[in-house]
């Protein structure tokens, strides 16, 4: 069940973090560089938030962390998106 | 059945100490998700001249020191594994690399910077005066968050090269290493943070 703060992170896994982290980089700049319009928002920001998911995953081993930490991560990443979506809605109806 | 575990000594409370550094960085995170905000919304604004700002940006030193960052994130991820399995020596070794690419970041942001001033743009320069509206939203919220987030650069650095004394010192060791942990979570904050900074100012063009 809920592991605790003694659980380890091998070296390996922490070395195909970055390598996929490295990857995703790669690929990010690729693929901005085509003009591909509103997509290239779309995608580089598809992207980081998936290297961001991977590093507060497992280089700050919330994976491994109770689920009081997961919920309050969870919901301040929720908050950011809550304030940038009535941010928007905002500036678009103005 | 956790509780055992958890509380092994006394006077120590490790989860409290992890929790409170997660708040902390809850704070950090606002903080800049608020400029993530302005950016957001004045690019929609000024998409054209965004657009074209962007373009004098080198993606080049951007991606350099993205794995730069990513290398010492995942360094010092090691030095907190090599620490938990008592291995002093390797810990110390990797924290001085995580140092050492912190450094070479902030000699590339030098470089980078220097060549943004040697064309006549920084914050309050005349030609700066003279930029379009949008240009110039541009080229301020750049010189602040990437100013902001060198600074986070700098303060990382002076919280692990403390880490690094007190481990030599013994004072943090295989036992006792929620200091290093915290120090570990600050950084890859540090490295979080620019995993979208890099995106945003240098690549959606």
């Amino acid at each position: 069940m809920s592991e605790n703060a003694t659980h380890i992170t091998e070296y390996k896994t922490l070395g195909i973090v970055l390598v996929t982290l490295l990857f995703f980089t790669l690929i990010t700049i690729v693929v901005t560089s085509f003009d591909l319009a509103v997509w290239n928002v779309v995608l580089a920001l598809v992207i980081a938030g998936t290297k961001g998911f991977l590093v507060v995953t497992y280089f700050m081993h919330i994976k491994y962390e109770s689920l009081l930490l997961k919920i309050l991560v969870g919901m301040v990443f929720f908050l950011f998106a809550l304030i940038l979506v009535i941010t928007f809605i905002d500036y678009a109806y103005r | 059945m956790e509780n055992e575990l958890i509380h092994k000594e006394e006077t120590r409370d490790d989860t409290a100490a992890k929790l409170g550094m997660w708040i902390f960085i809850f704070t950090e995170l606002l903080l800049f998700g608020g400029l993530f905000i302005v950016y957001s919304v004045f690019r929609t604004q000024y998409s054209r001249e965004f657009h074209q700002a962007a373009l004098e940006l080198n993606v080049t030193i951007g991606a350099f020191n993205t794995i730069v960052l990513l290398i010492s994130s995942m360094t010092i991820a090691m030095a907190l594994t090599a620490l938990q399995k008592n291995n002093k020596k390797l810990s110390l070794r990797l924290i001085g690399i995580t140092i050492l690419m912190a450094f070479v970041f902030l000699v590339n942001k030098y470089f980078e910077w220097g060549a943004k001033f040697h064309h006549g743009i920084y914050p309050g320069s005349e030609l700066m005066m003279k930029f379009e509206h949008g240009h110039l939203l541009y080229f301020s919220l750049y010189f602040f968050m990437t100013g902001l987030h060198a600074l986070h650069i700098i303060a990382g650095m002076v919280l692990l090269s403390v880490i690094f004394f007190r481990i030599k010192k013994g004072i943090i060791h295989s036992e006792k290493y929620v200091f290093l942990e915290n120090g570990a979570l600050y950084w890859h904050l540090v490295d979080l943070i620019w995993i979208f900074l890099f995106p945003l100012l240098y690549l959606i063009t």
